[in-house]
């Protein structure tokens, strides 16, 4: 087997494995837009207030 | 046949506030302030400094040879690295190494040597006029500033096969190492009008090859300038590539790099891919969309999108490590890690980004600025968005949105602050920073590739360090411990 196969077969062997349960996947999905869920919010406590004025004011020149 | 690719990674951070919101003067202040915690308070030697140098001889106008401000802050540290002011912006220049997973780790001390800087500058500032350092590429109103990478590369090479061999590369690594960015800056996407981009840096390519860092800027930039021996070896200067927050792109953008110059070096530029016809276009092309599906034509009318390229050279760069070891790139267990990440995340992006957002820069940051848009249910202009992309990039940890997102590290913190300290072992780096750490009293200034002395008698000492693979722990270790003053190490070197 050639390595370019070698990998095919690695990746068709991953996809096969993955939808087999169709299930689990829902429920990693679920766990995922959780997880951003809680990153957004996350973000909403550390982003700067005022976005507009914090993203005129930064002007970089000079640079390579 | 292939040498050592001794590499490294030289950043110029965004910097905002100070006093008069003056950029050189913020600059000045995080380089003082770093220098004056005692850590180093060497000059910076300019005698071998010849920027200007062209690796393709003499070139007629067009091109102007680049200004080097000689008069700024100016430093070089116990980790070998320079730490200074260039243009309007403090620079780390990480200390060479000898393996893409080092050169990351050092590019994380470089991180670190900023964050303590700006701890101790705005310490002594009051706080409306604190300062704030970004590790990214542009301030999104068309001004770039430049992470370069620098790779060792063999002088027999002709400079011609590099740009047929790499081109392709530096247009198409974007797809899994580009940092990402919310819209676009310059004239050149104002047609395309891109939502977001997979590379910060993209849009600001003018030309192919060519001498400029700061306008009309290459994709292949031709500064030749080795700072080591220039009969034996050239110095890459990579200059397309973005600042990655994600310390897995590093070792990628690093690693994949260096091995497909080892594998041009050993086995010649034909097994490459034919660039696409326009490589200018290209770049940006690719970046404009992060769908993956924009393809651009080579000269034999074959069509490829970036992910194909980088395809094909993963393939590439496999092969070659299967026939020939990557031991010039790295030992096999990190060269095997390269592989398998570059990989992986290429697969990722093609498949499901959010699934490599825990690598992929770009995939990170869109992952959250689709999230925060749908959300709010956001303009894709609005301002919120462009302040994740400039946070995502802020060096404060209470404020760092890179360091919330969950990128996977590569480096414990331990090892991380060793390194902002301690130069690696595996290079000239090493004698330069051990140096710099024993005798600082002695050495009057430093440079990549020489250090000198004032050993309180006779005259000023140079000691030459050409060869970059040599001067380290291995090499030096013992003489260092047996000289304790600098008038022996200097003695015992003249011999």
């Amino acid at each position: 087997m050639t390595e370019q196969e070698r990998i095919q077969k690695q990746r068709t062997e991953r996809t096969r494995e993955e939808s087999d349960d169709v299930s689990v996947v829902a429920k990693k999905g679920e766990q995922l837009k959780g997880e951003l869920d809680d990153l957004l919010d996350e973000i909403d406590s550390v982003l700067e207030e005022n976005a507009e004025e914090f993203v005129r004011n930064y002007v970089q020149k000079g640079g390579q | 046949m292939a040498i050592a690719k001794i590499l490294g990674i030289e950043t110029e951070y965004g910097v905002a506030g100070g006093p008069d919101h003056d950029p050189t003067t913020a600059s000045s202040i995080i380089v003082n302030a770093y220098a004056q915690q005692g850590r180093s308070r060497i000059n910076w030697d300019f005698n071998d400094e010849s920027p200007g140098t062209d690796a393709r001889g003499i070139v007629g106008g067009g091109a102007l040879a680049p200004m080097i401000e000689t008069h700024l802050a100016n430093t070089v540290l116990t980790n070998g690295a320079r730490l200074y002011v260039d243009h309007a912006h403090p620079e780390y220049s990480a200390p060479e190494c000898a393996t893409p997973a080092e050169a990351a780790l050092f590019d994380q001390a470089g991180e670190e040597v900023m964050r303590r800087a700006l701890q101790v500058a705005n310490e002594t500032l009051p706080a409306e006029l604190a300062i704030t350092l970004y590790k990214n590429n542009s301030d999104g109103k068309g001004n770039s500033y430049g992470t370069h990478e620098n790779y060792l590369v063999e002088r027999e090479v002709e400079f011609s096969a590099v740009v047929r061999a790499m081109v392709p590369h530096f247009v198409s690594r974007q797809v899994v190492v580009g940092a990402g960015k919310v819209g676009w800056e310059t004239e050149f996407a104002s047609g395309a009008d891109p939502q977001f981009q997979l590379s910060a840096r993209a849009e600001f390519f003018e030309e192919v090859v060519g001498l400029e860092t700061t306008l009309k800027r290459p994709i292949i930039n031709t500064r030749d300038e080795p700072h080591c021996d220039a009969e034996r070896f050239r110095r890459l200067h990579v200059i397309c590539g973005d600042a990655n927050m994600s310390p897995v792109a590093t070792l990628v953008k690093l690693g994949s790099t260096a091995l497909l110059l080892a594998a041009l070096e050993d086995d010649g530029a034909n097994q490459f891919p034919a660039p696409p016809l326009r490589p200018v276009r290209a770049i940006r092309d690719y970046s404009f969309d992060p769908g993956l599906s924009t393809v651009h034509e080579d000269e034999n009318g074959r069509r490829r999108s970036a992910w194909d390229y980088q395809d094909e050279l993963w393939t590439l760069a496999e092969r070659y490590v299967r026939r020939r070891g990557g031991e010039v790139v790295a030992p096999a267990s990190q060269v095997e890690e390269i592989l398998r990440h570059w990989r992986e995340m290429l697969d990722g992006v093609r498949d499901d980004p959010d699934s490599v957002a825990d690598r992929v820069d770009w995939a990170a940051k869109r992952r959250i600025v689709e999230g925060y848009r749908e959300r709010y249910r956001l303009e894709p202009r609005d301002a919120r968005l462009r302040a994740i992309d400039l946070q995502y990039h802020d060096l404060r940890r209470d404020k760092s949105l890179a360091a919330r997102v969950g990128l996977r590290a590569l480096h414990g913190e331990e090892e991380i602050r060793r390194a902002v300290a301690h130069p690696p072992t595996s290079t000239r780096a090493y004698f330069r920073g051990e140096c710099v750490s024993r005798y600082p009293d002695a050495i009057v200034s430093a440079n990549w590739d020489s250090l000198v002395f004032d050993v309180g008698q006779g005259p000023l000492q140079r000691i030459p360090m050409m060869d970059p693979t040599r001067g380290t722990e291995a090499l030096v270790g013992a003489l260092l411990a047996d000289n304790p003053t600098a008038r022996a190490l200097v003695d015992a070197l003249n011999g």
